[in-house]
């Protein structure tokens, strides 16, 4: 009796030690994720805490100590007096609402044909995609010379279909198609992710819809769509937060002011504004934590949302 | 299912016209902006339609380098790029693996802060880390730009590699361990060369992001023209020429931009898809 008593005794000491050995090693893991942790703190935690507290107080160029604390004036201002304020998110929201439906949309159809087992399809797929490797500034140079009033191709192509040329940068109604056709020779990304989502459908779901006499119409509907969600949901989020913080294209094809009658001055436009030119860096800290929650809002919005059209075939287990 | 045969012939042409009709329509803007840059001076202005330039002006690529200091913006942007790869492949991976295989204590809170700052917009970031590094004496240096990239601050290339060790069977790390490797041999001799998808497309990712920044050169640089990177010397060119002047140079400079991703992504292209989609990295 005693012995096994002294046994077990021994074992939960060595199941203990065990224990304890295996705690240590795992904290190798920690290591591991040391240099991404302090990034984290550095890069992340602490701009995002300071920002916060920046927002509250009125801190210019040349403010020595402790920035005075103002409450919620900077925040005020915004929303009562600031013009630019609802004209960079009216701006924004226009580019957005076009921009980011029309890329996907042309992502997955050009995705769905691709898939259609095509002959040449790698070489569909680079061309498709070879835009989207293009640096963004050269890029947009290069639609700046396209969509030039005088010689730009778009304008000639107008004038051969009898079109009258429009002033694509110079008027305040076209600077903001011009930004969504610009943006939209970039959709190249986003349709590998889907081209890649389409691959992974097994192939026997479709022939069950063609046993059941289904058609190319049916499979699309029930199969493709279906599965393609979580590939949807994600494009779109990452379209969406992209999308407002739009800022190298509109500092590149009409600058700082965002062009006649500041039609493409968009939000980033105008926090870099307040920050970088008016040094009034309390004033665009606020401007930025309001972009952060509408961003915040939208994204739980959608995911919130997406338990109703997004459909996770194998359970919730990879969220881990 | 059975198709009659005419039925699949249309069907099929009007997927091969759809498919061309879309793939001439992308092209086109790269078509003219080689094009532009060996056209002369005096063309660029002039309203007509001419693919093959006459004269070919081949001096547009040896005048260039005369307009901005090219080889030097482009040594400052491989600083740039090389410190980025640095961190894609090492500290990123570590990061990767110990997310997918060691089960250290706070593990799963701490990936859930990793996926968070992946959804943190820039700009919340954007005012304080300038004013950080403005009071260490940072501004006008490469620092800003480097450090982040060193540390492998990225979160979108952990979870891309978290998803694809998650991917590698558990036995082939059970049967390492068990033949005392230790964690960082296993993921030095075992994961890393079985991962080379993921690696080459995070790989051309972080030469693609570092290539084209603009946002952060233009605040931490734009005031110490030695340390410019390409994308500011291009828009600055731009900016002096006006914006008529000399757009068969712009797009010369453009071309010297373009190349080099070509390059990078002719050689990786293979793995980009594979790379990100392996193990279904997008369901996360």
């Amino acid at each position: 009796m005693n012995a096994t008593i002294a046994r077990q005794h021994d074992e939960s000491w060595r199941a203990r030690f065990q224990e304890w050995w295996f705690r240590c090693r795992s904290w190798i893991g920690f290591l591991f994720i040391l240099p991404w942790f302090a990034g984290f703190v550095i890069f992340d935690l602490m701009p995002f805490a300071y920002n916060l507290y920046l927002s509250f107080t009125d801190y210019q160029i040349g403010t020595q100590g402790a920035p005075p604390w103002i409450g919620l004036e900077n925040y005020l201002e915004i929303f009562t007096k600031d013009k630019l304020f609802s004209k960079s998110m009216y701006n924004t929201v226009y580019y957005l609402g076009f921009s980011v439906p029309l890329r996907l949309i042309f992502a997955f159809l050009i995705a769905l044909l691709l898939n259609m087992r095509v002959r040449g399809m790698e070489l569909y797929r680079t061309l498709f995609y070879v835009p989207s490797v293009v640096p963004l500034v050269a890029a947009t140079l290069i639609f700046a010379g396209l969509l030039n009033t005088r010689y730009g191709l778009f304008n000639h192509v107008f004038l051969l279909v009898g079109l009258p040329p429009v002033r694509w940068l110079s008027s305040p109604d076209w600077i903001k198609p011009s930004l969504i056709i610009l943006s939209l020779w970039g959709f190249g990304a986003q349709m590998i992710i889907f081209l890649a989502g389409l691959q992974s459908i097994p192939s026997d779901l479709y022939e069950a819809v063609a046993i059941d006499g289904g058609g190319g119409l049916r499979r699309l509907r029930h199969i493709t769509l279906p599965l393609m969600t979580p590939t949807i949901f994600f494009n779109l989020l990452i379209g969406v937060i992209g999308g407002f913080q739009i800022f190298a294209q509109v500092f590149v094809m009409v600058g700082v002011d965002g062009g006649p009658l500041g039609a493409g001055l968009v939000y980033m436009m105008h926090v870099y504004n307040k920050a970088f030119r008016d040094f009034e860096f309390g004033y665009a800290a606020a401007l930025s934590v309001i972009l952060f929650s509408i961003i915040f809002a939208l994204t739980v919005a959608l995911v919130y949302t997406s338990n109703r059209w997004v459909f996770y075939g194998d359970g919730a287990e990879d969220a881990a | 299912m059975i198709e009659n045969p005419a039925a699949r012939r249309i069907r099929q042409l009007f997927v091969y016209s759809a498919l061309t009709l879309g793939a001439v329509v992308m092209m086109v803007p790269l078509l003219w902006t080689v094009s532009t840059s060996l056209k002369t001076r005096d063309k660029v202005s002039i309203r007509q339609l001419e693919l093959i330039p006459d004269p070919i002006h081949w001096q547009n690529y040896v005048d260039i380098f005369t307009k901005q200091p090219v080889l030097q913006q482009a040594r400052n942007t491989m600083v740039i790029v090389a410190a980025s790869l640095f961190g894609a492949l090492v500290p990123c991976t570590l990061a990767g693996y110990a997310f997918a295989r060691i089960p250290f204590p706070g593990r799963r809170l701490l990936f859930g802060l990793l996926l968070a700052t992946m959804m943190l917009p820039y700009v919340v970031r954007l005012i304080p880390l300038f004013l950080f590094f403005d009071e260490i004496g940072w501004t006008r240096t490469f620092g800003p730009l480097v450090l982040p990239r060193l540390l492998g601050h990225n979160a979108f290339y952990i979870f891309l590699y978290r998803q694809f060790f998650r991917g590698i069977p558990n036995d082939i790390y059970d049967s390492a361990r068990i033949d005392g490797c230790s964690e960082l041999g296993v993921w030095w001799r075992i994961f890393m060369p079985m991962s080379i998808p993921v690696i080459a497309a995070v790989s051309i990712f972080a030469f693609e992001f570092a290539w084209n920044d603009f946002l952060n050169p233009l605040i931490y640089l734009g005031s110490n023209r030695d340390l410019w990177t390409l994308a500011l010397g291009l828009n600055a060119l731009r900016g002096f020429e006006g914006a008529d002047g000399s757009l068969n140079l712009v797009m010369t400079f453009s071309m010297l931009m373009i190349i080099p991703m070509l390059v990078v992504f002719y050689f990786g292209q293979k793995h980009l898809i594979s790379g990100v989609t392996a193990q279904g990295s997008l369901k996360g």
